[in-house]
């Protein structure tokens, strides 16, 4: 049952600690309860997937610019994206600079791009590193991440964090060892929500692709059933929050960095992705705000 | 309008083979057009045909075939006049 269904769960998160607040949308500081929450959904992640044999990987929360550009991510989310500039003037620069900041002026202008940007989704970093390995072996690959991601969508709701934690697992090999994979993980994903006692439906899902354009690539994402969603109702019911995204990318990754199979095919990838916050805010959410009052099953799933 | 489709297909459509060794019904799709070149695609057609594809109308179907593509430029024109 909802606990805390009557009150704004920003406040109410905020109140008992569990965000903190840094006066920026979207941009929170996390509590060692919050986080505790987040680490038991991630040892259960690696319970329900370890036994698949990933390769674990984890990277900082930035990729090489140059990566990121030769992804495409720009021709689909330019509105998402977060770069990093640096200052690299010289000394007189650097006075007009403490000026304008000084002036409360914009002082931005003179700043340079460097060689990262912020990772806008955890796999992103991964494709690059898998292609300079060479074809795939028979089998395929299969890779465990965990990321901060950045998206520059600042909002109210909780639940659209501009920097949150996406774990996945992505599978590299040919489509029917990706398809095979992406509908196992649509079979545990469903099974380890419930365990959790939280209520969710699956559906069909695009990305929030940019402009009219953008528009045709989400009517032809859903067409193909490539994206689908597990959504938890978190800021209300009619507008349900996706917490987990079961992704079919084709051939998409594998033709951007020339991986292929043994067979000389292009690889084609999938991937699951589990939005951790989100999961933790729909756990606080629908079992309330005092872990030690959550339901003794869900406690023993999470804590055994 | 055939001959049109084909030459903006040869420039954006990307395809990994000629235009030319396709039949009008031939899938475009099997043959090698991306997403994001069915996206490319649909604004070349826009500006060389002058029309804009509403959005109940971008998707593959519209662009699976240069018959298609002509069946939904009609569509459109049609819609623009009435």
């Amino acid at each position: 049952m909802c606990q805390s269904c009557t009150n704004n769960l920003l406040d109410n998160l905020l109140k008992h600690g569990h965000l903190i607040d840094t006066g920026v949308d979207g941009l929170y500081g996390r509590s060692g309860v919050f986080e505790d929450v987040v680490m038991r959904f991630d040892a259960l992640i690696t319970r329900w997937g370890g036994g698949d044999g990933p390769e674990v990987m984890r990277f900082p929360p930035a990729m090489n610019r140059k990566h990121f550009e030769k992804s495409g991510y720009l021709k689909s989310f330019p509105h998402l994206a977060g770069t990093v500039h640096s200052f690299a003037g010289d000394e007189k620069a650097h006075a007009n600079l403490l000026e304008q900041v000084g002036n409360g002026e914009d002082w931005t202008l003179g700043q340079k791009s460097t060689e990262v940007v912020l990772t806008p989704a955890a796999c992103y970093v991964l494709y690059p590193v898998v292609a300079k390995r060479g074809p795939l072996s028979g089998e395929g690959a299969l890779f465990d991440l965990q990321s901060y991601c950045f998206r520059h969508e600042p909002s109210k709701e909780p639940t659209r964090m501009q920097l949150f934690r996406m774990r996945e697992y992505v599978r590299f090999g040919t489509p029917d060892q990706v398809t095979e994979f992406r509908a196992t993980w649509l079979e545990r994903g469903q099974k380890m929500m419930a365990e959790l006692g939280v209520p969710f439906d699956l559906d069909v899902a695009n990305d929030p692709f940019f402009g009219r354009a953008g528009r045709m690539l989400a009517n032809n994402q859903r067409d193909q059933r490539l994206k689908f969603e597990l959504l938890i109702p978190i800021n209300s019911v009619e507008s349900p929050t996706a917490c987990l995204s079961f992704n079919y990318h084709q051939d998409h990754f594998g033709s951007t960095w020339g991986i292929q199979t043994p067979d000389g095919e292009v690889a084609h990838t999938a991937c699951v992705g589990f939005g951790m916050e989100r999961v933790a805010l729909a756990l606080f959410k629908h079992h309330g705000m005092n872990v030690e009052n959550w339901p003794a099953a869900i406690r023993k799933v999470l804590w055994s | 309008m055939k001959s049109k489709i084909r030459e903006v297909l040869s420039k954006h459509g990307r395809l990994p083979v000629d235009i030319a060794t396709l039949s009008d019904s031939d899938d475009l799709h099997a043959a090698g057009l991306t997403s994001f070149a069915s996206v490319e695609l649909m604004m070349a057609l826009e500006e060389a045909f002058d029309i804009e594809y509403p959005n109940q109308m971008m998707n593959r179907r519209h662009f699976s075939s240069v018959t298609a593509i002509e069946n939904a430029l009609m569509k459109i024109r049609q819609d623009m006049a009435a």
